[in-house]
């Protein structure tokens, strides 16, 4: 269970090319990150729909592959 | 998911107006992300049921497909999932946890 930093970004972006990422791998181990993420994507939706928008760009893979992901995420105006 | 879990799930949300599925128990709680909601509600004194899925797998797996949402811990409030750990923090931070608690009359302390 462990996915690198950049494949998140990859995937993030892939999915919502606007995107400004940040990520920190919180402990080191390719298995806690936390991510800040700002697009045009999320504005006007709820927090769980922007949560969901992240999940469903990293392809499942949230749970299994990936550990922990805190999220914030933020709409561009 | 099989359809035994989904009525299963469905019973312990009706049933429960604040429910946690967590990893752990409120007491002890197995993982950062459920103490940390954890905390949150016994901060604000609000009366929880946890649902330690790390005691059923059926539940572990069901909840994640029923509310489409990938991660542990989840809250529940009177049926309406208001979401994970990030969530339930940032909306503490903000007082909108609190604005939904009053919405729905949980009683809680300020």
């Amino acid at each position: 269970m462990s996915l690198k930093l950049e494949e998140i970004k990859k995937l993030i972006k892939e999915a919502m090319p606007d995107a400004e990422v940040a990520i920190q791998d919180l402990a080191g181990d390719e298995n806690h990150y936390s991510a800040t993420i700002k697009s045009k994507i999320f504005t006007g939706k709820s927090k769980i729909d922007q949560h969901k928008l992240v999940y469903k760009a990293l392809k499942g893979k949230m749970g299994i592959e990936l550990h922990a992901l805190a999220l914030n995420t933020m709409e561009i105006k | 998911m099989n359809e035994n879990t989904n009525i299963k799930i469905k019973n312990i949300i009706d049933k429960n107006e604040v429910c946690l599925f967590m990893k752990g128990t409120p007491e002890v709680p197995q993982c950062g992300f459920s103490l940390a909601v954890s905390n949150v509600l016994k901060h604000l004194e609000v009366k929880f049921n946890g649902i330690n899925v790390l005691d059923d797998p059926e539940i572990r797996e069901g909840i994640k497909i029923y509310s489409d949402w990938p991660t542990i811990p989840q809250l529940y409030i009177k049926g309406e999932f208001i979401g994970g750990c990030d969530i339930i923090k940032e909306m503490f931070e903000k007082k909108e946890l609190q604005a939904k608690l009053t919405e729905k009359k949980i009683p809680f302390k300020n």
